[in-house]
């Protein structure tokens, strides 16, 4: 659209330039926009279409009672109302909040542990990394049915591995105060190697000199964990952050298909309760509502995550200076 | 897998009879023109399972009896709901028939008027074989698939009755019989129970949603319903709370631990290996319990009907129908592939594999048919007691999978300490303004 604008502007100013007389260099400036916005327009089509078009219907939507199979009415904010006492949306948001922590933080943890173990030099190493990240080429749905029958707590191997240590069996995803972090622990399984492998980029390509210095001022292994690797791997704990954060919010196949958001609602996170009122209730308009809902949380947590991954940035470059 | 002891030919032969006797509630017709639209296509949409197995491996015997083109799909039962969902909306379905959950679609079809009549089809002597009549399905069957006028909107194919499956060599080892009330089944349930060698005496369904039928069977036996004459909801009735007191009770006894997560496969897992004495779920999940290759109870198992309550013995019924989209442009032929899969022959075919039981009586009832059954002879007793007592396991209301949502979490949350009359309570005021709303739409 602003291409076009642009476009004829440029048309304009070309005819106005030459019945005023003034020089050809003037108008050669505007020449690439005009040339350049049929390249663009494809993709500003693409964009518009399948972007922002779904997004405005969604958010059209999300003013309507509209449920499928019965006639649609204009309703204004009320769906948004209704958010504010769904107790169940409550609910879903606080999983989603502790489940998405809980994803972030652990396989950051794991990772960075892997990470500087895989670091260094040891027999079979490649083949050990190559075990290690088999986990993240796992389909998420085949993944999630291993393990829930692994957690049945009568037939899972789980309760058999605790039993052999003499600890009494557990319910896993079965019962409602340990679901959440039984998914925490396929997510952690499965994403682990992801940081891992981004970690270890970062470990490559740090420079050792700075090393060298600690050893000769008589660091030791912890200090130069905290005070130099640390430090310079942050940006890239930050990227890891940030993708797994997305990628936890976003969290649905496992979830789906190990306990449906059960038992009861104990692990139905917004994305699942989203799911059950837009395709399984057919309430368009509230399931619309919800979407945009989240679609605000989740742009306003990536700008917290961008903002701390630019003072990453900054902190780096004031190191450096 | 199938015992094919009846053919195609006697399927022609039978349906050709019975038009000669005018076995038909309708007058007597010559038998159908299954040649009457020879040449054209229709695309089905069916639900993943052993009833769409069964159709889709006998699909050519169609085409060769009616020289129709049939293209046909399984779909998960999950994702086959959504899709009919979403097509049907739109106007212009890509499927000329569909599988029909009644349970669950079919308040929502018949409002959105999505479905053809079938009614005046089924009265056209041309299209129809004369042993095709109403008369010949069950009440439950005739109550899913007619609408408020009356009229057919699908043919039944399927119904699920529930029963009680039991070890009898757990109930042997400790010298009890198969429970006759539903205060014998919570003794025995508690009595077979021996946490420490893992056996428990009950096992049921948990999970969210899924819970609902269980909990709707005990209703039954208290003598309770979903809804009163007027549309009211009574799930916080006396004997609804008297109900989710006693799911309570079974579940938190002498139920395996976890059992809050537990779906039907949980519970036959548990069912299979030898370590619940009883099982309460439909009949169709019968022929894994009887196959050596998945189970350590073969030759085990009984099949019970569901004990009787403090005022009725009652089986909740759940069940599959075979529909025409309105909006179909082949409505001619998808009638007849309608027809064919709920034939005798096609229906014996899925009866006699333990794949499913058919609506229709004169099915069930044969004794040539009955011969041909694969399962035990208690499965097929058990099955034809539970049609005798059988009622609608679920309202039958557009918003049923809130329904099954919202009164599946209060029951959920009596497995963890909650008080079923504050949760039948809390659960009945939460769904009260949904239906009210669906009702009004």
């Amino acid at each position: 659209m602003s291409g076009v604008a642009a476009g004829s502007a440029t048309a304009g100013a070309a005819r106005g330039a030459k019945s005023q007389g003034r020089p050809a260099g003037f108008l050669r400036v505007s020449e690439p926009v005009r040339a350049y916005w049929p390249f663009a327009a494809p993709a500003v089509v693409v964009v518009t279409a399948v972007i922002a078009f779904p997004w405005l219907f969604t958010l059209w939507m999300s003013l309507q009672e509209w449920r499928v199979g019965s006639a649609r009415s204009f309703v204004g904010f009320s769906n948004y109302a209704r958010l504010l006492s769904d107790p169940r949306l409550v609910d879903a948001l606080w999983h989603t909040l502790v489940y998405t922590a809980l994803a972030v933080i652990l396989p950051l943890l794991f990772g960075l542990v892997a990470a500087l173990a895989f670091h260094r030099r040891f027999p079979l190493r490649g083949l050990v990394r190559g075990i290690f990240i088999l986990p993240m080429m796992a389909t998420p749905v085949a993944i999630a049915l291993i393990w829930t029958m692994m957690f049945h707590p009568q037939l899972g191997v789980l309760n058999y591995l605790l039993s052999l240590a003499g600890i009494p069996p557990q319910a896993w995803v079965f019962d409602p105060r340990t679901v959440i972090p039984s998914l925490v622990l396929v997510e952690t399984w499965h994403w682990t190697p992801l940081v891992m492998l981004i970690v270890l980029g970062g470990l490559a390509a740090l420079p050792t000199e700075p090393y060298e210095s600690a050893l000769i001022d008589g660091a030791t292994r912890w200090q130069t964990f905290r005070y130099l690797t640390l430090p310079m791997i942050a940006p890239f704990l930050m990227v890891a952050a940030i993708i797994r954060t997305i990628d936890a919010l976003k969290a649905f196949d496992i979830i789906y298909a190990i306990t449906q958001g059960g038992p009861g609602t104990a692990s139905e996170t917004i994305n699942i309760y989203l799911y059950s009122v837009a395709f399984a209730y057919y309430d368009i308009g509230y399931g619309s509502a919800i979407a945009v809902v989240f679609f605000a949380l989740i742009v306003a947590l990536s700008l917290v995550l961008l903002h701390l991954r630019q003072r990453t940035k900054w902190i780096e470059a004031g190191a450096a200076a | 897998m199938f015992d094919n002891s009846l053919s195609r030919r006697d399927f022609l032969a039978g349906t050709s009879a019975a038009a000669a006797i005018g076995l038909a509630g309708f007058p007597a017709h010559a038998a159908a023109d299954w040649k009457k639209f020879k040449g054209q296509k229709l695309e089905a949409s069916l639900v993943k399972g052993p009833r769409a197995e069964i159709l889709q491996k006998f699909e050519k015997e169609f085409q060769e009896l009616t020289g129709i083109t049939v293209g046909s799909e399984q779909i998960p039962e999950q994702q086959a709901r959504q899709k009919h969902v979403i097509e049907l909306t739109s106007g212009k379905p890509s499927f000329d028939v569909i599988q029909l959950s009644y349970h669950v679609q079919k308040r929502q079809f018949d409002r959105a008027g999505w479905l053809a009549n079938v009614t005046p089809m089924m009265k056209d002597a041309s299209l129809t074989d004369p042993t095709l009549t109403e008369s010949d399905f069950s009440p439950a069957g005739l109550a899913y698939a007619k609408d408020d006028k009356g009229n057919m909107r699908s043919l039944p194919s399927s119904v699920d009755y529930w029963v009680v499956y039991w070890n009898k060599d757990l109930f042997a080892k400790k010298g009890i019989k198969y429970p006759d009330t539903f205060e014998e089944m919570v003794k025995a349930a508690e009595a077979l129970t021996d946490a420490k060698e893992g056996v428990y005496g009950f096992t049921a369904r948990g999970l969210k949603n899924a819970n609902v039928p269980v909990w709707s069977s005990f209703l039954l036996g208290y003598g309770g319903n979903f809804l009163d004459a007027k549309g009211n909801l009574l799930t916080d009735s006396p004997e609804a709370i008297e109900a989710a007191r006693l799911y309570q009770r079974l579940l938190t006894k002498s139920a395996p631990p976890g059992t809050a997560g537990f779906n039907w496969y949980e519970c036959q897992a548990a069912f299979l290996q030898g370590k619940a004495a009883m099982w309460l779920d439909g009949i169709g999940f019968a022929p894994p319990l009887e196959d050596p290759t998945k189970s350590r109870v073969v030759g085990k198992v009984g099949y019970g009907v569901m004990p009787k309550g403090p005022k009725a013995r009652a089986s909740a019924v759940f069940g599959d129908g075979m529909a025409i989209p309105a909006a179909s442009k082949n409505p001619g032929p998808a009638y007849l592939y309608c027809q064919w899969a709920v034939s005798k022959l096609m229906g014996a075919r899925l009866l006699q594999s333990g794949g499913g039981v058919p609506f229709r009586y004169s099915i069930l009832n044969d004794p040539e048919t009955q011969k041909g059954v694969t399962m035990p002879k208690e499965w097929l007793t058990a099955v034809i007691e539970s049609a005798k007592i059988s009622k609608l396991g679920l309202p039958v209301v557009v918003p049923v999978t809130e329904f099954r949502d919202i009164i599946g979490i209060g029951l959920t949350n009596t497995l963890s300490g909650g008080d079923p009359a504050a949760e039948m309570k809390k659960a009945t005021e939460q769904f009260k303004p949904i239906l009210e709303k669906s009702e009004k739409a």
